[in-house]
């Protein structure tokens, strides 16, 4: 009888090779980002303003808060479609109830503060709810938020009686500082942006449950038999991006003071890009939240820049916007 | 019309895991070759190369005399090689004759001659004697007739060589009989047959020669008539069987209490009112057939599958637990027999695989990644997990320090009873001795192990009893110091 093999010591791992490859990975688009900021620069000198870049980020922190929330989502291996209709509904609820108590006597700013909370109130319900029919319901998360896209603007729509909802003036007034003030002159939405981004990525990186998110989204069956309370996390997940539209309506409101069936429409689409484009893959695992900040920003970047220098028709920007996210997509498809 | 084989110097790799080593070997045609060797041993890589599914690393292999290099299983089948694979390749949803003529159809006019296609599915199912009308639907196929619906598909190509990888393993006693004697068939008309199969009475019945693989290399090779299947075993171990199992200790008697006690648990569909217990530093052992309901009833008891029980206890204490997450909580959990589908995160790093069934205790409320690490240097250690970076992938570990990653991952809450589903599968005999060790200094340690294995030998050696299930009902327990193969296997099929 043949000896039994003893060499069963392994060469070492391959995976020291791949590490500055998969480093540069994540550092792409940063440097699509960096790329296009200089593009910029040359081609148009207002670009590389101060007021500018402000510009840019405030409209990016709409898209940016919902897309932290959607980072989640997506990791955990789910979808929402749902989210601009969502966001249309809380802005016209919003608006209603805000009215309401102004009439019945409240003081504007007390009006305003329990018209906010109740913009966070009315996104986490609507998470639990997806969370709860794609959990216990086990439907598809893609054909629940399909649902519910339909549902919330047909709402809204129902609620506007098929116009607009605008807030009374001296509501507006009290409002308008939170979308128009600015702190350091940086304005506000700016700095919600900066602390959701923020508080997203320590919850994602630096807590069991984020942990618990990518492991689902990598394997659910795996997570399952490893004792993590999948359909909580699920469910967590649908709800933290509820609050986080929320949030992002809540900022959004105060710009123009009214919410109309044309509110938030196609939002789902840029923050769902903006994900894709900051290097987390769509079925989910694995993924990154300062990806996602950089991919929604550069998302509005490409916008800016196409408005500001004449190198395309501005009928063409969300062409050129699609052009970027099947590149990047391209980039990214040998990554598993 | 049959073909000749040779394997020369062929090697297989995936990433740094070398699964063939210089293999060598000639078949001559018209033969029926039993191949041998634990899982893990090479056999179905070996196979796949042949068939065309896998490319070698290096190597050559000829076929008539002639090197050959498949670039996919097409083209081994147009040379007459076809491999029933062990998981059906059949659609469900199509028929049985468009899934004998799936890539293959046949066209009058350009359009599908569906017509054509009937009559002469007909009369492959005629041949291997399948009465099932080729218009139906491979779903309401029970699985016997799936595998016989595959022998039609390989006769459909004109199989030279089949290559039939544990034909027999979800069969009756019935089924096997009438495939048995379907091989003889072939055979008969010139078909050179390759037989994987861990059942060695089988093997010894139907197989003109033997061939052994173990850890990826070529073993020995004998006429079946010449050697005896205690010879075959030894062979394939590598060693005499009593090494490789720890002695068994003694259950320490004094205990009050059954570690673990379950009365009538039932799982609709699989299980039927199964009541045991397991007293603290034992061993169980769970033997059975495919199906007969193993794996469903601890998935039930952990909360993964609907389940109706009197009563579950954890050291005299009554249980209520939902779902994993409540059992670990009290001290039991479960290494799935799917490493990779249920076992372990793939692409996630040894360092959250590890910690993840134990995750609260690192984090406060932060994670601390510095803790998981040094957790980690501590579980390579004492697990003895081979590997040249703690940075790497699960993915990128060879089968058995998976499986040791597993283990140690399900260990990680320091459970009172642990639950073991094919603990040594797809695991080098090295690594199988060392988890088998492992096994029992858990036992040593107070803790109930229950050990689901396929393996009679592994129950026989490891276990101090061994429960036997058939058709979802727990049919006896019996003492493993005197238990024979044959004894289990009796009870299994329910032939004694």
């Amino acid at each position: 009888m043949p000896p039994e093999p003893t060499e069963n010591v392994r060469p070492p791992s391959a995976g020291g090779n791949a590490a500055p490859w998969r480093r540069l990975h994540g550092a792409g688009p940063i440097l699509g980002l960096v790329i296009l900021c200089t593009l910029g620069t040359l081609l148009n000198h207002d670009f590389a303003t101060f007021d500018n870049a402000m510009n840019v980020l405030t409209r990016t922190a709409f898209i940016g808060i919902i897309a932290v929330g959607m980072c989640f989502v997506i990791i955990s291996g789910g979808i929402d479609l749902s989210v601009g209709s969502m966001a249309a509904l809380i802005a016209g609820c919003v608006i209603l109830l805000m009215n309401k108590l102004g009439n019945v006597g409240f003081s504007p700013v007390a009006a305003v503060g329990l018209g906010m909370l109740c913009a966070l109130l009315i996104g986490g319900s609507c998470g639990f709810l997806h969370g709860l029919c794609i959990t216990k319901g086990q439907i598809e998360p893609f054909i629940v938020t399909l649902g519910t896209l339909g549902i919330y603007r047909a709402y809204l729509t129902y609620f506007a009686d098929g116009g607009a909802l605008t807030l009374d003036n001296t509501l507006s007034d009290t409002y308008s500082p939170v979308y128009y003030a600015s702190l350091l002159h940086i304005p506000f939405p700016v700095w919600v942006f900066i602390a959701v981004a923020a508080v997203g990525g320590v919850i994602l990186n630096r807590t069991a449950y984020g942990r618990y998110v990518q492991a689902i989204g990598s394997n659910e069956q795996v997570a399952r038999y490893a004792a993590v309370n999948v359909d909580r996390v699920k469910v967590l997940t649908y709800v933290l991006l509820g609050v986080c539209v929320g949030i992002a309506t809540l900022l959004y409101v105060p710009r123009l003071g009214s919410a109309s069936p044309t509110t938030g429409l196609l939002w789902e689409l840029e923050a769902i890009a903006s994900v894709i484009v900051g290097g987390t893959v769509l079925r989910g695992g694995a993924g990154s939240i300062t990806g996602t900040v950089v991919g929604a920003i550069l998302l509005s970047v490409i916008g800016n820049l196409l408005n500001l220098t004449n190198l395309t028709s501005v009928y063409l920007n969300a062409a050129v916007q699609g052009f970027v996210i099947i590149i990047v997509a391209f980039l990214q498809r040998r990554r598993r | 019309m049959s073909i000749a084989v040779e394997f020369s110097n062929i090697t297989k790799a995936f990433g740094p895991v070398r699964v063939l080593r210089e293999v060598n070997l000639a078949l001559v045609r018209g033969r029926v070759y039993g191949l041998l060797g634990e899982n893990g041993a090479g056999k179905s890589t070996l196979m796949k190369i042949l068939a065309g599914y896998e490319v070698p690393s290096s190597g050559e292999l000829r076929i008539d005399g002639h090197t050959t290099s498949f670039q996919g299983p097409r083209q081994a089948e147009a040379a007459g090689i076809v491999m029933i694979h062990q998981e059906f390749n059949l659609a469900e949803d199509l028929t049985i004759a468009q899934n004998i003529f799936l890539g293959h159809e046949v066209r009058r006019h350009g359009l599908l001659d569906d017509q054509a296609m009937r009559a002469k599915t007909a009369e492959l199912l005629k041949q291997v004697g399948l009465a099932a009308p080729p218009d139906i639907k491979i779903r309401h196929l029970i699985v016997a007739e799936k595998q016989l619906v595959e022998i039609a598909k390989a006769l459909a190509r004109q199989a030279r060589l089949l290559v039939m990888d544990e034909p027999t393993a979800t069969l009756t006693p019935g089924e096997t009989e009438r495939l048995f004697k379907l091989i003889g068939q072939l055979n008969a008309q010139g078909v050179t047959i390759i037989y994987i199969s861990h059942r060695l009475d089988e093997v010894e019945r139907i197989t003109h020669e033997i061939v052994v693989m173990r850890d990826g290399r070529f073993v020995a090779r004998e006429e079946t008539r010449h050697i005896s299947r205690r010879h075959m075993a030894n062979l394939m171990v590598g060693r005499e069987l009593s090494d490789l199992f720890p002695p068994k200790q003694l259950v320490a008697l004094g205990a009050k209490h059954p570690v673990l006690r379950v009365e009538k648990l039932s799982v609709r569909g699989w299980v039927t009112e199964a009541s045991f217990e397991v007293r603290p530093g034992e061993i169980l052992g769970f033997a059975g057939l495919v199906g007969a309901g193993r794996t469903e009833l601890f998935e039930g008891l952990l909360g993964l599958r609907e389940h109706q029980a009197e009563r579950v206890e954890l050291d005299g204490h009554p249980m209520h637990w939902q779902s994993p997450r409540g059992a670990a909580d009290e001290g039991l959990t479960y290494l799935s027999e799917d490493r990779k589908g249920k076992g372990l995160h793939m692409d996630f790093g040894l360092r959250e695989n590890l910690t993840l069934m134990a995750l609260k205790r690192y984090a406060s409320p932060w994670l601390r990644p510095e803790a998981e690490a040094s957790a980690l240097r501590t579980a390579v250690q004492s697990f003895g997990i081979r590997t040249g970076s703690l940075h790497i992938r699960a993915s990128a570990l060879s089968g058995g320090n998976q499986q040791k990653l597993a283990l140690a991952k399900v260990l990680h809450p320091d459970p009172r009873v642990l639950i073991l589903d094919e603990p040594t599968r797809g695991v080098d005999v090295g690594a199988k001795r060392d988890i088998y060790f492992l096994i029992q200094k858990l036992a040593g340690e107070g803790r109930g192990i229950v050990v689901i294995s396929s393996e009679l030998i592994e129950l026989i050696g490891l276990c101090h009893r061994v429960a036997v299930m058939r058709a979802g009902r727990l049919q006896t327990i019996l003492d493993a110091s005197h238990l024979t193969e044959e004894e289990l296997i009796a009870h299994a099929t329910g032939t004694n």
